[in-house]
């Protein structure tokens, strides 16, 4: 479950599939497969820069909101929805530079605070400065890109989006420099060892990730065709940690089964009304606890029980 | 250009350097020949270890050259040194034991850029280590001691080195393992790459090569063939800790 050569077909699949059933299905359901596509994007940039370089960033919410408000405010002045995908993406990247310096001092718990401090600021930018942002009246009337105007050609936008991140980041992961990133996330010192430019790495764990946010809000503020300062605050952030988590974290299938629950259990639970939280609190705690690799752990262990392992695993000696 | 294949692949030329303001390096010079084994000895805190760090640029020198192929690598990275083909075993285990095998090889080629060097040059890894290709997909931390040493040795060669620097390779391993692991290295000498290694498991790292080197306190103190250290008198009492006159000849 961590070979992205194994189980790219599995993820492509999964986002046709999608794609088919959201075709013949009703509005609503389109908007969460839409929704699923553009928070899977940012959990994958979250996923590079957790999951795979091991450098924990609370401020996801903060690069897709870059790239959301990015596209709502250039949008209306005639720049083509490409550009302004782009321009999200780069500021998101750049911004993403930025962060990583605190991380080549702290780590762990401190960087978390570091890059809290980044989400808070960005929220207080994204409300406050009405004057570019429109403060908490919130930007509407955001228009779709011709010909991608209906749900369903959007969402199909958004999905082809994500197949283009995912094999962006299948070419990543299998390339050197994915290589690296798990040499950084696994030990720091032994990969300066192996000539991991570690200082290199890890600002672009953190860029890279920050920019598929980007590009995750730049697709985000079509899709609702409106957007507000608190979609962008710290709930997001946490929201989009907890889908790599309850996926599984540094697993290339991880971001995609944890967006999927992260979009559908509300819907699922939403007849529990305000126990939903709770229900998915308890939920959450009881996958931890029986499976600190999240959903992709269970499904390995799963595929594992059905056939013979590669190799035997041999007693240490 | 064509290498002169007498020139030493490395000189050391009065190296200084340490931690902070302990000095530890004392003007250390040595050159390791073409193709060969050199083992450094010598006793504890004589610098053995830290001369490595220095030659692979993870140590702040204040004076000296280190000359690799002719050209002064002082101050390279540890990334453009792997490119001018240095790589480095440290001591211990240095294995990224939670990967598998196979991924641990390709972590040797992070340095060559581009995906299809990485995994050509960890299929001749393979082919150079049985054990490993049979092994490639186990998780590295279900490999017995002797073969985490080799899937290091095998990790090093990736980058296709002209020197391995490889720091105590018999640490922790038994006997049997510890003829192994030499066995390669002798294997891989033959191959034409130049080893330098630094053992305190002295006779048996001095039987299987080709040159030796006595460090201590930071600076060269003997240097010539293994056999000629091996006969030595007088290194069994460095080892010892008591003081050595090298300016008297040894007894015959």
């Amino acid at each position: 479950m961590n070979q992205p050569h194994r189980v790219l077909p599995l993820a492509l699949v999964l986002l046709l599939v999608a794609g088919l059933a959201g075709s013949v299905l009703k509005p609503y359901p389109i908007y969460l497969i839409s929704l699923w596509a553009v928070y899977t994007i940012s959990a994958i940039g979250l996923n590079l820069t957790l999951g795979f370089a091991g450098q924990i960033s609370l401020a996801q919410a903060s690069f897709v909101g870059f790239g959301a408000y990015a596209t709502a405010l250039l949008l209306p002045h005639g720049v083509p929805f490409g550009f302004t995908l782009v321009i999200g993406a780069a500021i998101s990247f750049i911004l993403g530079v930025l962060l990583g310096f605190p991380a080549l001092r702290v780590q762990g718990h401190y960087l978390a605070f570091v890059t809290l401090a980044l989400a808070t600021i960005a929220f207080l930018v994204f409300r406050n400065e009405s004057w570019l942002t429109h403060g908490t009246a919130g930007i509407d009337k955001i228009a779709r890109p011709i010909p991608f105007t209906s749900d369903v050609a959007y969402m199909w936008l958004c999905l082809a989006a994500l197949a283009v991140v995912t094999l962006g980041v299948w070419w990543l992961l299998r390339s050197p420099w994915g290589r690296a990133f798990l040499a950084l996330r696994e030990n720091p010192v032994r990969a300066a060892s192996l000539g991991v430019d570690v200082r290199t790495y890890t600002l672009l764990a953190f860029a890279i990730g920050a920019g598929l946010g980007g590009v995750s809000g730049a697709l985000f503020a079509p899709l609702g065709q409106y957007i507000e300062p608190s979609e962008f605050a710290l709930p997001l952030s946490f929201s989009l940690l907890l889908m790599v988590v309850v996926g599984g974290s540094g697993s290339f299938l991880g971001p995609f089964l944890g967006a999927m629950v992260s979009v559908a259990l509300p819907e699922v639970l939403r007849s529990f009304q305000d126990y939903y939280l709770l229900i998915y609190g308890v939920i959450v705690i009881l996958l931890l606890v029986f499976s600190p690799d999240g959903i992709v752990g269970i499904i390995a262990r799963g595929v594992a029980r059905l056939r013979p392992t590669d190799a035997p695993v041999e007693p240490k000696p | 250009m064509a290498t002169d294949t007498n020139s030493p692949v490395l000189m050391m030329e009065g190296v200084v350097g340490g931690y902070g303001r302990m000095t530890i390096l004392n003007g250390l010079s040595f050159s390791v020949a073409r193709a060969t084994i050199t083992t450094i000895i010598g006793p504890n805190g004589a610098g053995k270890s830290t001369a490595f760090k220095a030659i692979f640029g993870l140590l702040n020198l204040s004076a000296g050259r280190i000359i690799l192929e002719g050209k002064d690598v002082r101050g390279f990275s540890p990334a453009a040194l792997i490119g001018e083909g240095v790589c480095y075993v440290p001591q211990g285990r240095n294995i990224f034991p939670e990967l598998s095998v196979h991924d641990n090889l390709e972590l040797g080629g992070v340095a060559l850029g581009t995906t299809k060097a990485m995994r050509s040059r960890v299929e001749e890894a393979l082919d150079r280590f049985p054990i490993l290709r049979q092994k490639a997909r186990a998780q590295a931390s279900t490999l017995s001691g002797g073969q985490q040493k080799l899937l290091e040795i095998a990790r090093g060669l990736i980058a296709r080195p002209k020197l391995m620097l490889i720091d105590e390779p018999s640490i922790g391993l038994s006997p049997l393992m510890v003829k192994d692991v030499f066995a390669t290295l002798q294997r891989l000498r033959d191959q034409g790459v130049s080893i330098l290694m630094v053992e305190q498991n002295a006779r048996s790292a001095l039987e299987i090569s080709d040159n030796g080197i006595v460090l201590e306190t930071g600076r060269t103190r003997l240097v010539g063939t293994a056999q000629s250290i091996l006969n030595d008198p007088r290194i069994a009492k460095l080892f010892l800790g008591a003081e050595v006159d090298l300016e008297t000849p040894a007894s015959p």
